[in-house]
């Protein structure tokens, strides 16, 4: 069976870390991810979907200006022919969470589309059972 | 046998003849005439070798070798197909524009009826069509062949999209008589381009159906084969310079900007990675002898376009040359492609226009910085495109710098200004002109004698 693309890519910040961890976990997990670098914009994500055929979209962002950069980012999936694209995200998503509960960052970020939103000590193996069940294949070994 | 060989362009405007001696690696001269694509190729030819031996006491004729390339005939119209225009789309312009072709058109996405029809309208030489990542979109590219296949387009097609769809590509194309060339994807997988592969398929359909499709072939007998379009020869003439061979060592990154009547055309040989470490590259990977062609910016057919360039430029509005002579002057030129200035009026305003030409189609080639501030209070930059500010050598090619005197003051424009800091511009570069416009030669030399062909290179360049 051909391998799953996965694009994953950090949405305007430089901070990649995340990525590259994911990125080879992903790989070893079974996947085709694409990691197509840093400071990118949403069009960067949708155009590199389209042009690979990817499943997924994995954003991650570590400089706390998130909510405001993912604004709109499921509306151009659906104008790209997209709209049921699986978005993640993940990565230090606020500035700071003093009144505010991770629910409602998570609540938040679902909100303006995405599927499903991590805090920052997520681990790969949890994202990668997310992904299985979200694209219905098999939970691997 | 003689080791002379003749070097033979057809131009747009002139064909060109260079005789060259391989064994004494001497340029024996040059001459040119009128190009003559409409009647028959080879009264130029013979007009031009009268010239040489004319001017040089040397009979063409005799020589043993003959090699040729041309632009003559509207050059290599290529239209481009991919699907995003930033990504397929972009790689398969960068592919056709490095096989020396003239990019008409770029199309993306699924065509419509209409797009086709302009494709049919402008009847190219060759289409190239790409689209998808190996393994990646496939439902685009067989669109655009289902609905292209019927079209009265008798163009050869490249296909060099996703390979998982290469055959039903093929197929596609075949069942409707279509002539179709199968190579390896442009993009084979994201933010990689793999150019080389279908710049080859271009050249050998350029050698097989172009030059036959416009009535080269009956140059054919005198010249062999006409080998590449001409501004592969002056890329490849290029590469050669910066690279060497293994024996003699080359000038190493450089810039060839070669100023026309129609277009402004860039060259870089160079791998233009960031040369500070701060910087964040994004894009396309860029290739190593990259080819820009700035279709607004000539001397002659485009010098009235030129000229509204010329006119934002502060260096221009400071000029004492009275405007209204200028713009008659500019107008003439229009329909006088021919003109080679004489007098020291046509000369500045050939100068100025040069000048705003290389200065905008160097800053078009070259990659751009821009800056990025992190909430932390750190700077970062993006970098679009190539750093060339490390590039030392810059050639200035084309009848500007054959005919005019202002070598060094044109080339001056294609370098890095403080005004600007984020075109990454050559810092500190030498300056040298190809004096009797021999880089095509080299290029083509390349293919039979490259030690000869780099020590000839290197001896006739006119440091300024």
């Amino acid at each position: 069976m051909d391998r799953v693309t996965i694009i994953l890519g950090v949405l305007q910040d430089i901070h990649n870390f995340g990525i590259r961890v994911l990125t080879y976990s992903l790989k070893k997990a079974g996947f085709n991810p694409i990691d197509i670098g840093a400071l990118l914009t949403q069009e960067d994500f949708i155009k590199a979907a389209i042009e690979t055929n990817a499943k997924a979209i994995l954003v991650s962002s570590s400089y706390g200006h998130a909510l405001i950069d993912c604004q709109g980012m499921r509306e151009k999936c659906y104008e790209s022919g997209m709209g049921n694209m699986i978005l993640y995200i993940g990565g230090n998503l606020v500035v700071t969470k003093q009144n505010q509960s991770w629910g409602d960052v998570e609540e938040a970020f679902k909100q303006s589309g995405f599927n499903r939103v991590y805090p920052s000590d997520t681990t790969p193996a949890k994202v990668i059972e997310d992904l299985r069940h979200d694209l219905v294949l098999p939970q691997g070994q | 046998m003689n080791r002379k060989v003749l070097v033979v362009d057809f131009g747009s405007t002139y064909t060109k003849v260079v005789a060259i001696d391989l064994a004494s690696e001497e340029v024996l001269g040059w001459a040119q005439a009128p190009s003559t694509v409409d009647l028959d190729i080879m009264i130029g030819v013979k007009e031009a070798l009268e010239n040489l031996k004319i001017d040089f006491g040397v009979d063409g004729r005799l020589m043993s070798k003959r090699l040729a390339c041309s632009s003559a005939a509207g050059g290599l119209r290529m239209v481009a197909l991919g699907l995003v225009p930033e990504l397929t789309a972009e790689a398969a312009k960068r592919a056709a524009l490095g096989a020396g072709a003239k990019v008409i058109k770029v199309l993306s996405y699924k065509l419509d009826r209409g797009e086709v029809e302009a494709i049919e309208a402008i009847n190219p030489d060759i289409l190239l069509i790409a689209g998808g990542t190996d393994g990646g979109n496939e439902e685009v590219i067989l669109h655009n062949a289902r609905l292209i296949a019927p079209a009265e387009i008798t163009a050869p097609i490249i296909m060099a999209g996703n390979k998982s769809v290469k055959s039903e590509v093929e197929d596609i194309f075949r069942s409707q008589g279509k002539d179709i060339y199968v190579t390896e994807n442009v993009m084979p997988e994201l933010g990689k381009l793999n150019v080389e592969p279908t710049r080859e398929v271009i050249r050998e359909i350029f050698i097989e159906r172009i030059v036959f499709a416009k009535g080269f072939h009956r140059a054919k007998e005198f010249v062999g084969d006409i080998l590449m379009p001409t501004p592969l020869a002056v890329l490849r003439g290029a590469n050669l310079l910066a690279n060497g061979t293994q024996n003699e060592k080359g000038m190493g990154e450089l810039m060839v900007i070669d100023v026309g009547g129609a277009t402004t055309d860039v060259h870089s040989v160079s791998e233009g990675k960031p040369s500070r470490s701060e910087v964040i590259l994004k894009g396309l990977p860029e290739p190593y002898a990259k080819r820009t062609v700035e279709g607004d910016l000539g001397l002659r057919m485009n010098a009235a376009s030129l000229w509204e360039f010329c006119k934002q430029d502060s260096r221009v509005k400071n000029m004492t040359l009275p405007i209204g002579e200028i713009e008659k002057y500019v107008h003439h030129l229009t329909k006088h492609t021919s003109v080679i200035p004489t007098s020291d009026f046509e000369c500045e305003v050939d100068k100025e226009m040069a000048c705003t030409a290389v200065e905008i189609a160097t800053q078009r080639h070259a990659g751009s910085l821009s800056s990025f501030y992190l909430p932390a209070g750190e700077t970062v930059f993006m970098q679009v495109g190539k750093d060339l500010t490390e590039v030392k050598t810059v050639i200035g090619t084309g009848g500007v710098f054959k005919y005019g005197r202002n070598g060094r003051e044109i080339l001056l424009a294609s370098t890095f200004k403080k005004e600007n800091p984020f075109s990454l511009k050559p810092k500190s570069p030498r300056f040298f002109v190809d004096k009797h416009y021999l880089l095509f030669a080299g290029g083509l030399l390349s293919t039979v004698a490259p030690e000869a062909a780099i020590r000839i290179l290197r001896d006739q360049l006119k440091e300024v």
